[in-house]
C-alpha cells in the first residue's frame, strides 16, 4: 500500500514537472533548433535575448507591466479585503464573490470586454490598460490572500490597542498591517506571478508597443519554434520560482517564529517551576 | 452614594430586537472594587463593552467623573482594559507592549522606558522584557496585560473574565495578586467574572445580573447572607428553598409556616405581611444534626431521615428527606456519621436562615 502511495505520488509529480524538464535544456543549446539531441551547450539563445530588440523590449515590459500590476493589485485587494471584514457591511457576501468574479470568468470574454471599453476611452494599447486589465484579474489573489490573514488578526487585539489610547488609524498602521503583513506579501507575489504569465488579455488589451515576455512567446511559436522561446521560458520559469520561494519564507516566517516561541516558553516554564 | 464617580442611567441596549441590558442603573465610587457576576449572555459583559467603549449604548447615559461617556470614542475614554485571552501584541516585545499606552499619549523616551521598567517590575516579570508575547506563558502574558493596563494610570481599569483561562491555582494566586494592586494603588476596577468564588474573594460590591438587570448590588456578605431574591440565593453558593406562608411578622423576624404545620423563625427583608407566600433559603454550612432524642431549645428544628451521604473531602454533603422536601446539609468531617435510613434532626438558629419572596 505504502509503495503504491509513493508510486502514484511520483507518477503525478512526473505528470506535472515533465514538461519544464523537457524544455529548460533546450535553453542551453548551440543549435538553431527546438530539438533533441542538444549538440554542444552554449549561452547562444540567451544572448540572442539579451541583444535583440523585440525580446529585450519584451524583458523590459513585463518587467513595467507586473510590477506595476503588482501595487495597483495589491492597494486595491487589501483595501477590498479590509473592507469586507466589517462587521456590518451590507451585502458583504454578494460583494466578496463581485471581487472573486474575474477568477471564473473566462479570459477571453473579459478581454474582448475590456477591449470595447478601452477603444471607446481612447486607451487601449497603452501601459495602463495592460496594467488595469492584469489588475482585475490578480485583484481576487490579492482579496483571498489578505483576507486570510484578517481572519487571523483577532479583534480583540484591536480593541485593546485602541483602549490604550491609539486611534483606529493607528490601530490599523501599528496593529493591523503589521499582523496581516504575510498575507499582503503573497497576495503582491500571487499578482507578479499572475501578471507575468498572462497572454490572453494582453493578446486584446495591448499594442505592439506593450508585447511581454509571455505574449512575445506566444506570437513566436507561431511563426518560427527557435530555442530562444525555450531561453525565455526558462528566464521565467527562474522568476515564479524566486517568486515561490519569497512566498514561502514569508508563510514560514511567522510559522518558525512560533515554534521558536513555543520552545522559549517551554523552556522558560521549566526555570520557573 | 455620595460619591458618584461612575453612573449608569437607565442603560439600556439592544441588539436587533433583542434586548441585552434593560434599564439599568448603577453607581460607582472612586476606589471601589466591583464585580459584574451573572451566567452567560445575562449583560455583564455588554455592560463592560459598553463601558470600553466598544459597543454603543441604545439609551440611557453613562457618566465618569462629570463626563457623559456615550459618545466619546474608546481611544479617547482613558480606561484600560484586559480582556480574557490577553489580547498581547504579537509582533511587539513585552516592553513595547507596555510602553504602546505611554506612546499613544506622547509621553517623553525617557520616561517611557522607567515607566515600563516600574510596571514590570510591579508584576514581577521586569526579567522578561525582551521575549515576545509568544515566549511567555498564559499566567505570565496576563501579567503583562496588566501592567499595560495600568501603566497608563487610567481612570478606570475593566477587567474581563480575566482570569478565565489559567488554570486553578494560577487563578487564585492572581486573584489575590490584583485584590493586593487594588488596595495599594487605589485603583477602581470593573471586574466581570461568571465564577461566584471569585466575585466573593476580590469584590468591594457584587452586581449579581440576570436576564439584562441587576438582580441586587451590594457586598459579597450581604449577597450571600441576605441575598434579595430567588435568582441570587441560587446563583451564588448553594442552598435550600423551603416554601411556606407568613404566619407573623416581628420587625426583621418572620415566622414562616411549612405546609406540614411545623413553623420556622428566620431573618428576612422588610415588607413581608402575615399570609404572604415565601421561601426560606437555608445555607447547607448553617444547617445541624442532631439524634432524635437530643434536647434543643431555642432553635428552628425539621424531622428528617438521611437518604444519602456524599463524601467531599474536606465536607460530607448529607441528602435528608423532610416532610417539607429534600434537604442538603453540610457538615465537617469531625461530626458524627449518619448510616443511610436513620433518623435525625436539623436545627439551624433563626440567624442563619433568611426569607425571601417566591
Amino acid at each position: 500500500m505504502k509503495a503504491a502511495k509513493a508510486l502514484y505520488a511520483t507518477l503525478i509529480v512526473i505528470f506535472l514537472v515533465a514538461p519544464l524538464l523537457v524544455i529548460l535544456p533546450l535553453a542551453f543549446t548551440s543549435s538553431a533548433f527546438l530539438t533533441y539531441p542538444i549538440p554542444a551547450f552554449s549561452f547562444r539563445w540567451f544572448s540572442e535575448l539579451a541583444n535583440n530588440a523585440t525580446w529585450n523590449r519584451a524583458i523590459l515590459n513585463s518587467a513595467i507591466i507586473a510590477s506595476s500590476t503588482t501595487v495597483l493589485a495589491t492597494l486595491l485587494g487589501t483595501l477590498a479585503a479590509l473592507g469586507l471584514r466589517s462587521r456590518d457591511l451590507y451585502l458583504k457576501n454578494q460583494l466578496r464573490t463581485l471581487f472573486l468574479l474575474p477568477m471564473v470568468v473566462p479570459a477571453v470574454v473579459l478581454g474582448v470586454g475590456m477591449q470595447a471599453m478601452f477603444v471607446r476611452l481612447g486607451i487601449n494599447s497603452t501601459y495602463f490598460s495592460v496594467i488595469v486589465a492584469h489588475s482585475v484579474i490578480a485583484l481576487p489573489f490579492v482579496v483571498i490572500s489578505v483576507s486570510g490573514a484578517l481572519a487571523g488578526v483577532d479583534r480583540r487585539v484591536e480593541r485593546a490597542a485602541e483602549s490604550l489610547g491609539a486611534s483606529p488609524w493607528r490601530v490599523f498602521r501599528l496593529v493591523t498591517l503589521p499582523l496581516a503583513m504575510p498575507g499582503v506579501l503573497s497576495g503582491a507575489a500571487l499578482a507578479f506571478a499572475t501578471s507575468l504569465d498572462e497572454v490572453v488579455l494582453t493578446l486584446f488589451v495591448a499594442g505592439p508597443n506593450q508585447r511581454t515576455l509571455a505574449r512575445q512567446m506566444f506570437s513566436t511559436l507561431r511563426e518560427n519554434i527557435s530555442p530562444a522561446i525555450a531561453s525565455a521560458a526558462f528566464i521565467i520559469i527562474m522568476g515564479t520560482i524566486v517568486i515561490a520561494a519569497a512566498l514561502l519564507l514569508a508563510r514560514l516566517a511567522p510559522a518558525r517564529q512560533k515554534a521558536r516561541a513555543k520552545k522559549a516558553a517551554a523552556l522558560a516554564q521549566d526555570t520557573v517551576s | 452614594m455620595t460619591d458618584s464617580f461612575m453612573r449608569f442611567d437607565k442603560v439600556t441596549k439592544d441588539y436587533g430586537s433583542v434586548r441585552v441590558v434593560e434599564d439599568l442603573d448603577l453607581t460607582i465610587a472612586r476606589g471601589e472594587f466591583v464585580s459584574l457576576l451573572g451566567p452567560s449572555g445575562s449583560g455583564k459583559t455588554t455592560l463592560l463593552m459598553m463601558l470600553a467603549g466598544f459597543e454603543s449604548v441604545t439609551a440611557g447615559a453613562i457618566t465618569l467623573d462629570g463626563q457623559r461617556l456615550n459618545d466619546v470614542p474608546t481611544y479617547k475614554r482613558d480606561m484600560g482594559v484586559v480582556f480574557q485571552n490577553y489580547a498581547l501584541f504579537p509582533h511587539m516585545t513585552i516592553a513595547r507592549n507596555v510602553a504602546f499606552p505611554l506612546e499613544m499619549r506622547g509621553t517623553p523616551k525617557s520616561e517611557i522606558a522607567t515607566r515600563v521598567k516600574r510596571a514590570l517590575d510591579m508584576v514581577q516579570l521586569g526579567h522578561l522584557s525582551d521575549r515576545m508575547p509568544g515566549q511567555l506563558s498564559g499566567g505570565q502574558q496576563q501579567r503583562v496585560a496588566l501592567a499595560r493596563s495600568l501603566v497608563f494610570e487610567p481612570r478606570v481599569v475593566l477587567m474581563d473574565e480575566p482570569l478565565g483561562a489559567l488554570d486553578k491555582q494560577l487563578r487564585e494566586q492572581m486573584q489575590l495578586d490584583i485584590r493586593e494592586l487594588h488596595h495599594r494603588l487605589g485603583l477602581t476596577i470593573i471586574f466581570v467574572t461568571h465564577d461566584q468564588d471569585e466575585a466573593l474573594t476580590m469584590s468591594d460590591r457584587i452586581a449579581v445580573f440576570n436576564k439584562g438587570q441587576i438582580q441586587q448590588c451590594a457586598s459579597p456578605r450581604q449577597v450571600y447572607d441576605h441575598p434579595a431574591n430567588r435568582f441570587v440565593a441560587e446563583f451564588i453558593g448553594e442552598t435550600n428553598l423551603l416554601a411556606g406562608k407568613v404566619s407573623g411578622v416581628d420587625g426583621g423576624r418572620v415566622a414562616l409556616t411549612l405546609p406540614d404545620g411545623s413553623v420556622l423563625q428566620a431573618d428576612g427583608a422588610p415588607g413581608f405581611s402575615v399570609g404572604d407566600d415565601a421561601l426560606l433559603s437555608l445555607r447547607p454550612e448553617r444547617i445541624d444534626l442532631h439524634g432524635p432524642a437530643d434536647a434543643l431549645t431555642g432553635l428552628n428544628t425539621l424531622r428528617g431521615d438521611v437518604a444519602d451521604t456524599i463524601y467531599q473531602g474536606d465536607h460530607l454533603r448529607i441528602v435528608i428527606v423532610t416532610a417539607a422536601g429534600r434537604i442538603i446539609a453540610r457538615v465537617p468531617r469531625k461530626a458524627a456519621e449518619w448510616p443511610n435510613g436513620s433518623q435525625v434532626v436539623l436545627s439551624f438558629r433563626p440567624t442563619d436562615g433568611w426569607v425571601i419572596a417566591p
